[in-house]
Protein backbone atom coordinates (compact mmCIF):
# COMPACT_ATOMS: atom_id res chain seq x y z
CA UNK A 1 0.00 0.00 0.00
CA UNK A 2 1.67 3.52 -0.91
CA UNK A 3 1.53 6.00 1.26
CA UNK A 4 3.73 8.65 0.48
CA UNK A 5 2.64 11.59 -2.12
CA UNK A 6 6.29 13.07 -2.13
CA UNK A 7 8.03 9.89 -4.01
CA UNK A 8 6.94 8.43 -7.60
CA UNK A 9 3.62 10.05 -8.99
CA UNK A 10 0.49 9.61 -7.76
CA UNK A 11 -1.98 8.92 -10.44
CA UNK A 12 -4.97 10.94 -10.79
CA UNK A 13 -7.98 11.52 -13.02
CA UNK A 14 -9.32 15.10 -13.55
CA UNK A 15 -13.09 14.90 -12.09
CA UNK A 16 -13.99 18.38 -13.20
CA UNK A 17 -12.27 20.76 -14.97
CA UNK A 18 -13.61 24.78 -14.37
CA UNK A 19 -12.39 27.62 -16.69
CA UNK A 20 -12.13 30.74 -14.72
CA UNK A 21 -10.99 32.71 -17.72
CA UNK A 22 -9.92 32.00 -21.62
CA UNK A 23 -6.65 31.64 -20.38
CA UNK A 24 -7.04 29.88 -16.78
CA UNK A 25 -8.30 26.38 -15.55
CA UNK A 26 -8.60 24.95 -12.89
CA UNK A 27 -8.47 21.08 -12.53
CA UNK A 28 -10.25 19.25 -9.70
CA UNK A 29 -8.91 15.32 -8.41
CA UNK A 30 -10.65 13.90 -5.90
CA UNK A 31 -7.52 12.32 -3.42
CA UNK A 32 -6.90 12.87 0.87
CA UNK A 33 -3.75 15.12 -0.26
CA UNK A 34 -1.92 16.73 3.08
CA UNK A 35 -1.05 20.51 2.82
CA UNK A 36 -0.38 23.48 3.73
CA UNK A 37 -1.02 26.67 1.96
CA UNK A 38 2.15 27.92 0.19
CA UNK A 39 3.48 24.20 -0.51
CA UNK A 40 3.72 23.16 -4.03
CA UNK A 41 3.29 19.92 -6.05
CA UNK A 42 4.84 18.50 -9.17
CA UNK A 43 2.38 17.98 -11.90
CA UNK A 44 3.13 15.30 -15.04
CA UNK A 45 1.06 15.25 -18.36
CA UNK A 46 3.12 11.67 -19.20
CA UNK A 47 4.54 12.13 -22.64
CA UNK A 48 4.67 16.13 -22.28
CA UNK A 49 6.46 17.25 -18.96
CA UNK A 50 6.28 17.82 -15.31
CA UNK A 51 6.12 21.34 -13.40
CA UNK A 52 5.48 22.72 -10.21
CA UNK A 53 1.57 23.89 -9.48
CA UNK A 54 0.13 25.22 -6.00
CA UNK A 55 -2.90 23.77 -4.81
CA UNK A 56 -5.57 26.35 -5.49
CA UNK A 57 -8.71 24.50 -3.61
CA UNK A 58 -8.39 22.10 -0.74
CA UNK A 59 -10.22 19.99 0.79
CA UNK A 60 -10.45 16.94 2.92
CA UNK A 61 -10.88 14.42 -0.16
CA UNK A 62 -10.67 17.23 -3.03
CA UNK A 63 -8.04 19.73 -4.24
CA UNK A 64 -7.30 21.58 -7.43
CA UNK A 65 -4.53 23.43 -9.18
CA UNK A 66 -5.46 26.80 -11.47
CA UNK A 67 -3.07 26.87 -14.55
CA UNK A 68 -2.47 29.84 -17.15
CA UNK A 69 -1.88 28.90 -20.54
CA UNK A 70 1.45 30.45 -20.97
CA UNK A 71 4.20 27.96 -22.64
CA UNK A 72 4.10 24.35 -24.00
CA UNK A 73 3.08 22.72 -21.03
CA UNK A 74 0.61 24.93 -19.49
CA UNK A 75 -1.29 25.31 -22.88
CA UNK A 76 -1.94 21.56 -23.03
CA UNK A 77 -2.63 21.50 -19.56
CA UNK A 78 -5.51 24.09 -19.88
CA UNK A 79 -7.03 21.63 -22.98
CA UNK A 80 -7.17 18.26 -20.45
CA UNK A 81 -11.05 17.30 -19.13
CA UNK A 82 -12.64 14.88 -17.17
CA UNK A 83 -10.92 11.41 -17.12
CA UNK A 84 -7.56 12.83 -18.10
CA UNK A 85 -5.05 11.16 -16.44
CA UNK A 86 -2.20 13.42 -14.46
CA UNK A 87 0.64 12.60 -12.24
CA UNK A 88 1.45 14.08 -8.71
CA UNK A 89 4.34 14.10 -6.32
CA UNK A 90 4.51 16.41 -3.33
CA UNK A 91 3.43 18.26 -1.94
CA UNK A 92 7.03 19.82 -1.46
CA UNK A 93 8.29 23.12 0.17
CA UNK A 94 7.64 24.97 3.17
CA UNK A 95 4.23 26.59 2.93
CA UNK A 96 3.05 30.28 4.82
CA UNK A 97 3.01 30.74 8.40
CA UNK A 98 -0.60 30.96 9.17
CA UNK A 99 -1.55 33.19 11.31
CA UNK A 100 -5.53 33.49 11.98
CA UNK A 101 -5.27 35.68 15.26
CA UNK A 102 -3.05 38.77 13.65
CA UNK A 103 -4.06 41.68 11.37
CA UNK A 104 -2.67 40.83 7.94
CA UNK A 105 -2.71 41.81 4.41
CA UNK A 106 -2.66 39.95 1.63
CA UNK A 107 -1.72 40.92 -1.65
CA UNK A 108 -2.07 39.12 -4.44
CA UNK A 109 -1.29 39.65 -8.43
CA UNK A 110 -2.69 38.01 -11.36
CA UNK A 111 -2.01 33.91 -11.43
CA UNK A 112 -0.40 34.82 -7.99
CA UNK A 113 -3.83 35.02 -6.38
CA UNK A 114 -3.94 31.00 -6.60
CA UNK A 115 -1.39 30.04 -3.73
CA UNK A 116 -3.14 32.28 -1.87
CA UNK A 117 -6.79 31.88 -1.74
CA UNK A 118 -6.04 28.65 0.46
CA UNK A 119 -4.11 30.72 2.65
CA UNK A 120 -6.88 33.35 3.25
CA UNK A 121 -9.49 30.33 4.01
CA UNK A 122 -7.18 29.52 6.91
CA UNK A 123 -6.81 33.40 8.07
CA UNK A 124 -9.35 35.16 10.21
CA UNK A 125 -11.80 38.01 9.91
CA UNK A 126 -9.04 40.61 10.16
CA UNK A 127 -7.47 40.15 7.00
CA UNK A 128 -7.11 43.02 4.23
CA UNK A 129 -7.34 41.12 0.71
CA UNK A 130 -6.23 43.72 -2.19
CA UNK A 131 -6.09 41.36 -5.32
CA UNK A 132 -4.60 43.31 -8.45
CA UNK A 133 -3.72 42.22 -12.35
CA UNK A 134 -3.50 43.45 -15.95
CA UNK A 135 -7.81 43.68 -16.51
CA UNK A 136 -10.75 42.49 -15.42
CA UNK A 137 -10.40 38.88 -17.64
CA UNK A 138 -6.84 38.00 -15.35
CA UNK A 139 -8.78 38.30 -12.09
CA UNK A 140 -9.00 34.80 -10.83
CA UNK A 141 -11.85 33.71 -8.42
CA UNK A 142 -13.66 37.18 -8.49
CA UNK A 143 -16.73 35.41 -7.06
CA UNK A 144 -15.38 33.12 -4.50
CA UNK A 145 -14.51 34.63 -1.25
CA UNK A 146 -18.05 35.85 0.44
CA UNK A 147 -17.60 38.97 1.68
CA UNK A 148 -18.99 38.36 5.31
CA UNK A 149 -15.99 36.55 6.01
CA UNK A 150 -13.91 39.54 5.96
CA UNK A 151 -14.32 42.91 7.87
CA UNK A 152 -12.38 44.27 4.95
CA UNK A 153 -13.59 43.14 1.26
CA UNK A 154 -11.38 42.13 -1.24
CA UNK A 155 -10.05 45.00 -3.17
CA UNK A 156 -9.23 44.85 -6.51
CA UNK A 157 -7.20 46.68 -8.84
CA UNK A 158 -6.34 46.16 -12.61
CA UNK A 159 -3.71 48.04 -14.85
CA UNK A 160 -5.88 48.94 -17.27
CA UNK A 161 -8.77 50.07 -14.82
CA UNK A 162 -11.26 47.78 -15.96
CA UNK A 163 -11.94 46.08 -12.54
CA UNK A 164 -11.61 47.95 -9.47
CA UNK A 165 -8.80 50.83 -8.98
CA UNK A 166 -7.10 51.55 -12.06
CA UNK A 167 -3.48 51.28 -10.84
CA UNK A 168 -1.16 48.73 -9.10
CA UNK A 169 -2.01 46.57 -5.53
CA UNK A 170 1.02 48.73 -3.82
CA UNK A 171 -1.04 51.82 -4.20
CA UNK A 172 -3.54 50.24 -2.52
CA UNK A 173 -1.49 48.74 0.41
CA UNK A 174 0.36 51.97 1.35
CA UNK A 175 -3.03 53.54 1.14
CA UNK A 176 -4.15 51.24 3.85
CA UNK A 177 -1.16 51.63 5.76
CA UNK A 178 -0.80 55.62 5.21
CA UNK A 179 -4.81 55.66 6.68
CA UNK A 180 -3.19 53.93 10.34
CA UNK A 181 -4.07 50.64 9.52
CA UNK A 182 -1.43 48.60 11.15
CA UNK A 183 -0.54 45.29 10.04
CA UNK A 184 1.42 42.44 11.85
CA UNK A 185 2.12 40.59 8.64
CA UNK A 186 1.89 41.29 5.04
CA UNK A 187 1.72 38.01 2.21
CA UNK A 188 2.44 38.61 -1.11
CA UNK A 189 2.27 36.39 -4.42
CA UNK A 190 2.79 37.68 -7.81
CA UNK A 191 5.26 38.96 -10.55
CA UNK A 192 8.47 39.06 -8.92
CA UNK A 193 9.25 43.03 -9.38
CA UNK A 194 5.38 43.38 -7.43
CA UNK A 195 6.52 41.42 -4.85
CA UNK A 196 9.48 43.02 -4.25
CA UNK A 197 7.65 46.29 -4.00
CA UNK A 198 5.16 45.06 -1.46
CA UNK A 199 8.70 43.89 0.19
CA UNK A 200 10.15 47.67 -0.09
CA UNK A 201 6.67 49.24 1.14
CA UNK A 202 6.87 46.37 4.19
CA UNK A 203 10.40 47.09 5.12
CA UNK A 204 10.02 50.77 5.07
CA UNK A 205 7.21 50.29 7.70
CA UNK A 206 8.44 47.89 9.64
CA UNK A 207 6.09 44.94 8.63
CA UNK A 208 7.36 41.36 8.61
CA UNK A 209 6.63 40.15 4.62
CA UNK A 210 6.49 36.60 3.45
CA UNK A 211 6.28 36.28 -0.20
CA UNK A 212 6.43 32.81 -2.57
CA UNK A 213 9.23 32.82 -5.27
CA UNK A 214 8.89 30.83 -8.57
CA UNK A 215 12.49 29.30 -9.94
CA UNK A 216 12.70 26.79 -12.79
CA UNK A 217 12.47 23.48 -10.99
CA UNK A 218 13.19 19.72 -11.58
CA UNK A 219 13.69 17.55 -8.28
CA UNK A 220 11.24 19.59 -6.15
CA UNK A 221 13.07 18.17 -2.52
CA UNK A 222 15.71 20.35 -2.33
CA UNK A 223 18.81 18.14 -4.01
CA UNK A 224 18.89 19.42 -7.74
CA UNK A 225 20.04 22.65 -7.51
CA UNK A 226 18.34 23.83 -10.60
CA UNK A 227 16.15 26.41 -8.33
CA UNK A 228 18.81 27.89 -5.92
CA UNK A 229 18.24 31.53 -5.94
CA UNK A 230 21.55 32.84 -4.04
CA UNK A 231 22.07 30.47 -0.94
CA UNK A 232 18.56 29.83 -0.76
CA UNK A 233 17.00 26.46 -2.57
CA UNK A 234 13.55 27.35 -4.11
CA UNK A 235 11.67 24.19 -3.62
CA UNK A 236 12.99 23.10 -0.19
CA UNK A 237 13.69 26.48 1.83
CA UNK A 238 10.98 28.15 0.64
CA UNK A 239 9.21 28.59 -1.77
CA UNK A 240 7.82 31.07 1.02
CA UNK A 241 10.15 33.53 2.44
CA UNK A 242 10.42 35.99 4.89
CA UNK A 243 11.77 39.16 5.86
CA UNK A 244 14.82 37.67 7.30
CA UNK A 245 15.62 35.56 4.48
CA UNK A 246 14.91 37.91 1.36
CA UNK A 247 17.07 40.84 3.25
CA UNK A 248 19.89 38.71 2.54
CA UNK A 249 18.90 37.01 -0.68
CA UNK A 250 20.73 39.24 -3.29
CA UNK A 251 19.06 37.42 -6.25
CA UNK A 252 16.12 38.65 -5.23
CA UNK A 253 14.05 40.45 -8.28
CA UNK A 254 17.70 40.52 -9.89
CA UNK A 255 18.61 37.08 -10.92
CA UNK A 256 17.18 33.53 -11.82
CA UNK A 257 18.83 30.76 -13.24
CA UNK A 258 18.03 28.95 -16.88
CA UNK A 259 17.36 25.44 -17.23
CA UNK A 260 21.05 24.54 -18.47
CA UNK A 261 22.24 26.58 -14.86
CA UNK A 262 23.59 29.86 -16.80
CA UNK A 263 22.44 32.80 -14.47
CA UNK A 264 20.62 35.69 -16.28
CA UNK A 265 18.83 38.72 -15.22
CA UNK A 266 15.41 38.35 -13.87
CA UNK A 267 13.65 40.05 -17.54
CA UNK A 268 15.11 37.33 -19.72
CA UNK A 269 14.54 34.41 -16.92
CA UNK A 270 10.89 35.36 -17.34
CA UNK A 271 10.91 35.63 -21.10
CA UNK A 272 12.53 32.64 -21.56
CA UNK A 273 10.21 30.94 -18.90
CA UNK A 274 6.73 32.41 -20.67
CA UNK A 275 7.93 30.50 -24.01
CA UNK B 1 38.50 16.49 12.30
CA UNK B 2 40.97 18.01 9.56
CA UNK B 3 42.17 15.75 7.03
CA UNK B 4 44.82 16.12 4.29
CA UNK B 5 44.09 15.16 0.46
CA UNK B 6 46.27 16.03 -2.51
CA UNK B 7 48.19 18.49 -0.83
CA UNK B 8 45.01 20.61 0.68
CA UNK B 9 44.00 20.85 3.97
CA UNK B 10 40.11 19.69 4.03
CA UNK B 11 37.96 20.78 7.39
CA UNK B 12 36.21 17.08 7.26
CA UNK B 13 36.49 13.98 5.20
CA UNK B 14 32.89 14.73 3.59
CA UNK B 15 32.19 15.67 0.16
CA UNK B 16 29.81 16.87 -1.66
CA UNK B 17 28.82 14.67 -5.01
CA UNK B 18 28.82 16.24 -8.29
CA UNK B 19 25.16 17.03 -10.04
CA UNK B 20 23.69 17.88 -6.43
CA UNK B 21 23.15 21.47 -5.61
CA UNK B 22 26.06 22.87 -6.71
CA UNK B 23 25.15 25.00 -9.11
CA UNK B 24 26.39 28.49 -7.46
CA UNK B 25 29.58 29.77 -5.38
CA UNK B 26 26.50 30.79 -3.00
CA UNK B 27 25.07 27.50 -2.35
CA UNK B 28 28.57 25.82 -2.52
CA UNK B 29 29.50 28.13 0.19
CA UNK B 30 26.44 26.93 2.05
CA UNK B 31 27.36 23.08 1.40
CA UNK B 32 30.86 24.13 2.76
CA UNK B 33 29.44 25.70 5.65
CA UNK B 34 27.16 22.77 6.70
CA UNK B 35 30.27 20.93 7.54
CA UNK B 36 31.74 19.35 4.05
CA UNK B 37 35.47 19.18 3.42
CA UNK B 38 35.40 19.10 0.11
CA UNK B 39 32.56 20.46 -2.42
CA UNK B 40 32.27 19.79 -6.07
CA UNK B 41 30.61 22.29 -9.06
CA UNK B 42 28.13 20.88 -11.43
CA UNK B 43 29.89 19.04 -14.67
CA UNK B 44 30.68 21.75 -16.84
CA UNK B 45 30.43 21.06 -20.49
CA UNK B 46 31.83 22.06 -23.66
CA UNK B 47 28.83 23.74 -24.85
CA UNK B 48 25.33 25.38 -23.37
CA UNK B 49 23.44 22.44 -22.56
CA UNK B 50 19.51 22.23 -21.22
CA UNK B 51 19.34 18.65 -20.12
CA UNK B 52 16.30 16.69 -20.43
CA UNK B 53 12.74 17.49 -20.45
CA UNK B 54 10.85 16.94 -17.07
CA UNK B 55 10.52 14.29 -15.18
CA UNK B 56 14.35 14.32 -14.64
CA UNK B 57 14.49 13.04 -10.73
CA UNK B 58 12.56 10.89 -8.79
CA UNK B 59 12.24 9.68 -5.41
CA UNK B 60 11.49 6.09 -5.01
CA UNK B 61 11.58 5.61 -1.44
CA UNK B 62 14.79 3.70 -1.47
CA UNK B 63 16.63 6.04 -3.76
CA UNK B 64 16.01 7.54 -6.44
CA UNK B 65 16.25 7.77 -10.52
CA UNK B 66 17.43 10.94 -12.01
CA UNK B 67 18.11 12.05 -15.97
CA UNK B 68 18.84 15.22 -15.35
CA UNK B 69 21.02 15.16 -18.56
CA UNK B 70 23.64 17.31 -17.97
CA UNK B 71 23.06 20.75 -18.01
CA UNK B 72 25.64 23.24 -17.63
CA UNK B 73 25.61 26.70 -19.70
CA UNK B 74 29.60 25.99 -21.20
CA UNK B 75 32.37 26.46 -20.11
CA UNK B 76 32.98 29.79 -21.62
CA UNK B 77 29.51 30.91 -20.27
CA UNK B 78 30.10 31.10 -16.68
CA UNK B 79 32.40 34.10 -16.57
CA UNK B 80 30.03 35.82 -13.08
CA UNK B 81 30.65 32.41 -11.74
CA UNK B 82 34.70 32.14 -12.01
CA UNK B 83 34.69 35.78 -11.07
CA UNK B 84 32.89 34.67 -7.91
CA UNK B 85 34.79 31.14 -7.09
CA UNK B 86 37.73 33.42 -7.19
CA UNK B 87 37.24 34.93 -4.07
CA UNK B 88 36.16 31.86 -2.20
CA UNK B 89 37.78 30.85 0.97
CA UNK B 90 37.02 27.04 1.07
CA UNK B 91 38.40 24.21 -1.67
CA UNK B 92 36.05 22.79 -4.90
CA UNK B 93 36.50 20.36 -7.58
CA UNK B 94 35.45 21.18 -10.48
CA UNK B 95 33.51 18.56 -12.17
CA UNK B 96 34.27 18.37 -16.23
CA UNK B 97 33.02 16.24 -19.49
CA UNK B 98 32.84 15.88 -22.94
CA UNK B 99 31.52 13.97 -25.99
CA UNK B 100 35.25 13.49 -27.42
CA UNK B 101 38.95 12.95 -26.19
CA UNK B 102 39.45 16.47 -27.32
CA UNK B 103 35.70 17.99 -25.74
CA UNK B 104 37.51 16.88 -22.09
CA UNK B 105 40.64 18.55 -22.79
CA UNK B 106 39.18 21.46 -24.17
CA UNK B 107 37.14 22.20 -21.01
CA UNK B 108 39.65 20.81 -18.82
CA UNK B 109 42.14 23.58 -19.89
CA UNK B 110 39.99 26.13 -19.98
CA UNK B 111 38.54 24.97 -16.31
CA UNK B 112 42.51 24.42 -14.83
CA UNK B 113 43.01 28.26 -15.96
CA UNK B 114 40.19 29.02 -13.15
CA UNK B 115 41.96 27.70 -10.74
CA UNK B 116 39.57 25.07 -8.84
CA UNK B 117 41.47 23.15 -6.18
CA UNK B 118 40.94 19.97 -8.40
CA UNK B 119 39.37 18.56 -11.59
CA UNK B 120 37.10 15.79 -11.66
CA UNK B 121 36.42 14.26 -15.12
CA UNK B 122 32.95 12.63 -15.40
CA UNK B 123 33.56 9.47 -17.37
CA UNK B 124 30.87 7.93 -15.75
CA UNK B 125 27.27 9.91 -16.62
CA UNK B 126 24.63 7.26 -17.41
CA UNK B 127 21.68 10.04 -18.52
CA UNK B 128 23.20 11.06 -22.28
CA UNK B 129 23.61 9.82 -25.24
CA UNK B 130 26.82 10.51 -25.95
CA UNK B 131 28.69 11.72 -23.12
CA UNK B 132 30.67 10.25 -20.46
CA UNK B 133 30.01 7.07 -19.67
CA UNK B 134 31.58 4.95 -22.74
CA UNK B 135 34.96 6.85 -21.64
CA UNK B 136 34.19 4.89 -17.98
CA UNK B 137 33.81 1.38 -19.02
CA UNK B 138 36.84 0.49 -21.56
CA UNK B 139 40.22 0.74 -20.50
CA UNK B 140 42.18 2.10 -23.39
CA UNK B 141 39.27 4.63 -23.54
CA UNK B 142 40.15 5.52 -20.16
CA UNK B 143 43.35 5.79 -20.45
CA UNK B 144 43.34 8.16 -23.65
CA UNK B 145 40.87 10.58 -22.25
CA UNK B 146 42.24 10.69 -18.36
CA UNK B 147 46.05 11.07 -19.94
CA UNK B 148 44.93 14.03 -22.45
CA UNK B 149 43.45 15.70 -20.15
CA UNK B 150 46.24 15.40 -17.84
CA UNK B 151 48.91 16.87 -20.34
CA UNK B 152 46.59 20.20 -20.23
CA UNK B 153 45.88 20.47 -16.60
CA UNK B 154 47.62 22.57 -13.50
CA UNK B 155 45.69 21.09 -10.64
CA UNK B 156 45.31 17.02 -9.60
CA UNK B 157 42.60 14.75 -11.88
CA UNK B 158 40.32 12.72 -9.97
CA UNK B 159 38.69 10.48 -12.21
CA UNK B 160 34.90 9.33 -11.33
CA UNK B 161 34.19 6.30 -11.89
CA UNK B 162 31.00 3.82 -13.30
CA UNK B 163 29.81 0.85 -11.63
CA UNK B 164 28.69 -0.39 -15.16
CA UNK B 165 32.42 -1.19 -16.15
CA UNK B 166 32.79 -5.00 -16.18
CA UNK B 167 35.95 -4.68 -14.09
CA UNK B 168 36.11 -1.16 -12.29
CA UNK B 169 39.74 -1.96 -10.85
CA UNK B 170 41.09 -2.10 -14.56
CA UNK B 171 39.66 0.84 -14.85
CA UNK B 172 41.15 2.54 -12.21
CA UNK B 173 44.18 0.91 -12.96
CA UNK B 174 44.09 2.40 -16.62
CA UNK B 175 43.42 6.21 -14.84
CA UNK B 176 46.69 5.55 -12.17
CA UNK B 177 48.60 4.56 -15.45
CA UNK B 178 47.51 7.73 -17.28
CA UNK B 179 47.84 10.11 -14.58
CA UNK B 180 44.95 10.54 -12.43
CA UNK B 181 46.11 11.40 -8.93
CA UNK B 182 42.81 10.08 -7.41
CA UNK B 183 39.70 8.09 -7.93
CA UNK B 184 36.08 9.29 -7.30
CA UNK B 185 33.73 6.21 -7.37
CA UNK B 186 30.43 5.38 -7.73
CA UNK B 187 28.37 7.43 -10.15
CA UNK B 188 24.53 6.44 -10.45
CA UNK B 189 24.36 2.69 -11.22
CA UNK B 190 22.49 1.84 -14.22
CA UNK B 191 20.69 3.28 -16.17
CA UNK B 192 17.37 1.32 -14.84
CA UNK B 193 13.99 2.51 -16.43
CA UNK B 194 10.70 3.10 -13.80
CA UNK B 195 7.69 2.55 -15.73
CA UNK B 196 4.30 4.33 -14.48
CA UNK B 197 1.57 1.49 -15.29
CA UNK B 198 -1.74 3.64 -15.02
CA UNK B 199 -0.62 5.66 -18.08
CA UNK B 200 1.89 3.02 -19.48
CA UNK B 201 4.64 5.43 -19.98
CA UNK B 202 8.48 5.19 -18.37
CA UNK B 203 8.36 8.16 -15.78
CA UNK B 204 11.98 9.70 -17.01
CA UNK B 205 11.29 12.30 -19.72
CA UNK B 206 14.78 10.37 -21.05
CA UNK B 207 12.43 7.22 -20.24
CA UNK B 208 16.36 5.96 -18.28
CA UNK B 209 18.28 7.23 -15.60
CA UNK B 210 20.83 5.95 -12.97
CA UNK B 211 20.17 4.91 -9.63
CA UNK B 212 21.29 7.05 -6.06
CA UNK B 213 20.72 6.65 -2.84
CA UNK B 214 20.72 3.84 -0.04
CA UNK B 215 19.75 1.23 -2.30
CA UNK B 216 22.97 1.75 -4.24
CA UNK B 217 25.36 1.42 -1.20
CA UNK B 218 26.47 -2.59 -1.56
CA UNK B 219 27.38 -2.17 -4.97
CA UNK B 220 29.55 1.19 -4.11
CA UNK B 221 31.32 -0.34 -1.11
CA UNK B 222 32.19 -3.56 -3.53
CA UNK B 223 33.46 -1.04 -6.59
CA UNK B 224 36.23 0.97 -3.71
CA UNK B 225 37.14 -2.40 -2.49
CA UNK B 226 38.03 -3.40 -5.90
CA UNK B 227 39.87 -0.34 -6.71
CA UNK B 228 41.40 0.25 -3.10
CA UNK B 229 43.03 -3.49 -4.80
CA UNK B 230 43.92 -2.29 -8.09
CA UNK B 231 45.40 1.01 -7.51
CA UNK B 232 47.65 3.07 -4.83
CA UNK B 233 45.73 6.43 -5.55
CA UNK B 234 43.28 7.96 -3.09
CA UNK B 235 39.43 7.16 -3.30
CA UNK B 236 36.76 9.43 -2.57
CA UNK B 237 34.32 6.62 -2.02
CA UNK B 238 30.17 7.46 -2.74
CA UNK B 239 26.67 5.95 -3.53
CA UNK B 240 23.98 5.62 -1.04
CA UNK B 241 25.90 7.28 2.10
CA UNK B 242 23.29 8.81 4.26
CA UNK B 243 25.00 7.93 8.25
CA UNK B 244 28.20 8.40 10.28
CA UNK B 245 28.25 4.02 9.78
CA UNK B 246 27.48 4.03 5.93
CA UNK B 247 30.68 6.26 6.09
CA UNK B 248 32.56 4.47 8.15
CA UNK B 249 31.70 0.97 5.94
CA UNK B 250 32.91 2.98 2.48
CA UNK B 251 36.18 3.35 4.48
CA UNK B 252 36.94 0.41 5.71
CA UNK B 253 36.55 -0.94 1.97
CA UNK B 254 39.14 1.68 1.07
CA UNK B 255 38.14 5.38 0.08
CA UNK B 256 39.92 8.09 1.64
CA UNK B 257 37.20 10.89 1.82
CA UNK B 258 33.35 9.97 1.54
CA UNK B 259 31.22 11.64 -0.90
CA UNK B 260 27.33 12.73 -0.02
CA UNK B 261 24.61 13.27 -2.46
CA UNK B 262 21.06 12.02 -2.66
CA UNK B 263 21.41 11.91 1.19
CA UNK B 264 20.63 15.94 1.09
CA UNK B 265 16.80 14.98 0.14
CA UNK B 266 16.83 12.34 3.47
CA UNK B 267 18.80 13.90 5.73
CA UNK B 268 18.81 17.85 4.93
CA UNK B 269 21.44 19.94 4.04
CA UNK B 270 23.08 19.87 7.23
CA UNK B 271 23.85 15.90 6.14
CA UNK B 272 27.27 16.91 5.91
CA UNK B 273 28.00 17.71 9.42
CA UNK B 274 25.67 15.35 10.43
CA UNK B 275 27.48 12.42 8.89
CA UNK B 276 31.02 14.38 9.72
CA UNK B 277 30.20 14.11 13.70
CA UNK B 278 28.83 10.50 13.60
CA UNK B 279 32.26 9.10 11.90
CA UNK B 280 33.69 11.34 14.97
CA UNK B 281 31.30 9.34 17.73
CA UNK B 282 31.38 6.18 16.01
CA UNK B 283 35.73 6.29 16.16
CA UNK B 284 35.76 7.87 19.65
CA UNK B 285 33.73 4.77 20.93
CA UNK B 286 35.88 2.49 19.36
CA UNK B 287 39.24 4.24 20.29
CA UNK B 288 40.19 3.89 16.14
CA UNK B 289 41.03 6.67 13.90
CA UNK B 290 40.59 6.89 10.39
CA UNK B 291 43.70 5.85 9.14
CA UNK B 292 43.52 2.82 11.35
CA UNK B 293 40.38 2.15 9.59
CA UNK B 294 40.86 2.89 6.38
CA UNK B 295 40.85 -0.42 4.10
CA UNK B 296 40.31 -2.35 7.54
CA UNK B 297 38.29 -4.71 5.57
CA UNK B 298 41.25 -6.04 3.11
CA UNK B 299 42.94 -6.84 6.25
CA UNK B 300 42.11 -10.80 7.21
CA UNK B 301 41.65 -11.30 10.98
CA UNK B 302 44.31 -13.21 12.61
Amino acid sequence: MKTATDQQHIMLKVVEKTMESPEFATLFFDYPLLFKPGQFIMVWIPGIDEKPYTISYHSQNRFAITIEAKGIFSQKAVTLDKGSLVGIRGPFGNGFDIHPDKSVAVVAGGCGMAPLATLVEKLGKNTTFIHGARSKDYILYPERFAPDLFNTQRQFCTDDGSFGHKGFVTDLLEKQIESGKQFDLVYTCGPEIMMAAVFNICEKHYIPCQVSLERYMRCGFGVCGACVCGKQVVCKDGPVFNSLALRDMKDFNKKALLKSGKEVDLSLYFSWRCQ
Amino acid sequence: MTIQFLGKKLKSPIVLASGVLGNSKDILERVHLNGCGLVTMKSIGPEPRDGHKNPTVIDLGHGMINAVGLPSPGHLNMDDEWDALKKRDFPIVASVYGGSVQEYQTVAQYVSSQNPDFIEINISCPNSEKHGMIFGVNPTSTHDVVSAVKKVIQVPLIAKLTPQAPDIGQIAKACEDAGADAICAINTVGPGMVIDIESQQPVLAFKKGGLSGPMIKPIAVRCVFDIFNAVNLPIIGLGGISTGKDAIEIIMAGADLVGIGSAVRYRGLNVFQKVADEIQVWLSEHNLSLEEIKGAAHRSIK
